[in-house]
């Protein structure tokens, strides 16, 4: 069966602002990313700080931006063709949900038009009935009442039940693919479980999801499978469980450790030791020599300096590390 | 302990076209010397504005209903704003919701600090500098940011340039709000411990608002949970988590999903809205525990054991 998705070596690099005496500066916001999405319906977790080019992706597969080399594929028939051929039925198979939901709707309208125009625009439906119909099914997938909701405006929801809203919106195109951007980092925990657990929901409807975080703790909680990315490169992958339970990478490693756990008898026993003046430098690399890990990493030996380690299989997971 | 700080029934209102809304609405706290105390709750239930309310700052169309902060064994409240200007900063500081990115970006880091330090007390330009590059290396950072501009900083270096200026004037208590929200998993932890190690240091007491009950978990010596604008349970770190008594302190400590546990609830129900608190105890629609009298009568706030506060009526509450 061919892959639902699949990303083949794929690279993006952005060029800063030539400023007429500087040299021009390129930076590798993704390096050489390859990752597949079989066709049974599963959740995928991207993990990743701050920089680390989540969100690339996650517009590259939206074809917000195009990938300086490489394939992005789906279902077997390359992405751009999709876009230049195809780009409804592609809209439709593919949905987003964006993290913040406060900026996603339109203050001046009811939340009532955001379902509408989905149907509208999608044909949906063929008279106002079944897209009522429709409507009200999508709501009650994710939990919301279409009475309580329906007709109000987008102030008058909760974080949580905007969020979901847009959850039901994705969920009456019946897409394929579901790319989640962070969607639960400016929800309370009271109300991520719930989000989570719908997206769990939806996964036994068919509906895979590529969810993008850089909570260890969510990722856990709803995943199958998980990558670990940094500065633009896949640095492990395996099943959930795996990863979480048997970390291979040092990053991988000091991101679990990293995680503060809810119970005042276990904290941190180790200080957090890196040169903080490091850190800036993650973001967006300029070379492609090495490890990306090299300058924060406690094992870094002197090959990891001037070659890419390559992705090694370990068990059931796959790690970039010389160490292995 | 003794008590350093003692908020009593403090309520913050804003105006609205709909009647105030009461997004604080009597909270009572005492903060003790040297201690890191907690503040924990979902969004809206008051815990910014709770620490606005103390330090005064609250904007229209927000004011200050009734309530006493007493400092010193002075009320701050009744201080006219040029005074409590200079005690700002100097005694009390306050590191506010996304300061990293509240800084100016046009002026370099260690102007801005200077810039702070220079309108608080009365000292000399090359004094003040020396203040600011010795506050950037108490919370680790090279000197060499003291030249850079905000934008050269990634967002955990410009929280900890904030952390720096909070502590420039060796303040008495710092009121930190979410230091950490926005920040990834090592930044975090950085960030955290930076916190921690402030109190060991400089003898400061530390009041930090976060949602995420594990970062208190990590540096709080006293959790306080609030509830729709009002404390709901105030107690240790140990016995917050060990022996969680109101309802919804245990149901948000069970809807934090973690790695030893792979499964986390939600409290069912939403958060009430501020315009219309419901009757008797706050938490009633959503409380599984609900018995007659919660509809009715509010619980006081009550302590149960040595410094272990619940407003619940199922400890007996009058």
């Amino acid at each position: 069966m061919e892959n639902l998705l699949e990303l083949k070596n794929v690279v993006k690099i952005f060029t800063r602002a030539n400023f007429a005496f500087s040299r021009e500066k390129v930076i590798y916001a993704l390096n050489d990313v390859s990752f597949s999405m079989d066709a049974e319906p599963k959740v995928l977790a991207l993990v990743g700080e701050s920089g680390s080019g989540k969100t690339t992706i996650c517009k590259l597969i939206l074809g917000l931006e195009e990938p300086t080399s490489g394939e992005i594929l789906y279902k077997g028939v390359p992405l751009y063709r999709w876009l230049k051929e195809n780009l409804k039925e592609y809209r439709r198979e593919v949905q987003i949900i964006f993290q913040d939901p406060f900026e996603t709707f339109n203050p001046f309208y009811r939340v009532d038009r955001i379902l509408w125009t989905v149907i509208q625009k999608f044909n949906l439906a063929r008279d106002n009935n079944e897209a009522k119909s429709k409507i009200e099914e999508g709501l009650e997938a994710v939990g919301l009442r279409a009475r309580e909701i329906l007709g109000r405006y987008p102030h008058q929801l909760s974080g949580g039940e905007r969020q979901r809203f847009m959850l039901a919106r994705a969920y009456i195109l019946r897409p394929k693919l579901l790319v989640a951007d962070e969607p639960v980092s400016m929800l309370d925990a009271s109300l991520r479980a719930v989000f989570l657990d719908h997206l769990k929901e939806f996964k036994r409807n068919g509906i895979s999801c590529l969810y993008i975080t850089h909570d260890l703790n969510t990722a856990y909680y709803i995943s199958d499978y998980i990558l670990i990315i940094y500065a633009g490169k896949i640095l492990e992958r395996g099943p959930v469980e795996g990863v979480i339970r048997n970390p291979l990478h040092p990053y991988t490693k000091m991101l679990i450790n990293s995680i503060p756990i809810p119970d005042p008898n276990k904290k941190w026993s180790d200080k957090v030791n890196i040169d903080i003046t490091q850190l800036q430098k993650v973001s967006g690399r300029e070379t492609v020599d090495g490890c990306v890990f090299y300058n924060r990493c406690d094992y870094a030996m002197e090959r990891c300096k001037d070659n890419i380690p390559p992705m090694k299989r370990v068990g059931e997971q796959e790690v970039s590390c010389f160490l292995y | 302990m003794d008590t350093i700080l003692e908020i009593q029934d403090l309520k913050v209102y804003f105006r609205t076209i709909f009647g105030d809304a009461k997004s604080l609405d009597g909270a009572s706290l005492r903060v003790y010397e040297r201690e890191v105390l907690g503040i924990a709750g979902e969004s809206g239930c008051g815990k910014s504005t709770l620490v606005e309310g103390a330090l005064k700052l609250v904007k229209p169309p927000g004011y200050i209903h009734s309530g006493k902060v007493l400092y010193n064994g002075r009320n701050l409240l009744e201080l006219d704003d040029e005074e409590f200007r200079k005690i700002r900063w100097k005694e009390l500081s306050y590191i506010p919701q996304g300061s990293m990115n509240s800084l100016n970006p046009v002026i370099k880091i260690e102007e801005q600090m200077i810039d702070g330090i220079i309108s608080h007390i009365d000292i000399s330009y090359p004094d003040a500098k020396e203040i600011a590059l010795e506050a950037l290396s108490d919370v680790g950072l090279p000197s060499d940011v003291a030249q850079m501009f905000p934008h050269e900083l990634s967002g955990g270096m410009r929280q900890r340039v904030c952390i720096a200026m909070s502590i420039c004037l060796r303040p008495k208590i710092i009121f930190a709000d979410e230091p950490v929200t926005a920040l990834d998993v090592v930044m975090q932890k950085l960030n955290l411990q930076t916190i921690g190690e402030l109190k060991e240091r400089f003898g400061v007491t530390v009041v930090m608002v976060a949602h995420d009950m594990a970062w208190h978990a990590e540096v709080a010596d006293r959790i306080a949970i609030m509830y729709a604008g009002k404390i709901v349970e105030i107690g240790t770190t140990s016995d917050i988590f060990g022996k969680p008594l109101h309802p919804y302190t245990k149901g948000l400590l069970d809807a934090v999903p973690s790695l030893e546990r792979r499964f986390s609830k939600s409290i069912p129900g939403i958060a009430p809205s501020p315009l219309s608190w419901p009757s008797g105890c706050r938490f009633h629609p959503r409380c599984s525990y609900k018995m007659g009298v919660c509809e009715e009568i509010d619980p006081p706030l009550i302590e149960i054991e040595k410094d272990h506060f619940v407003a619940c009526h199922i400890y007996g509450g009058r």
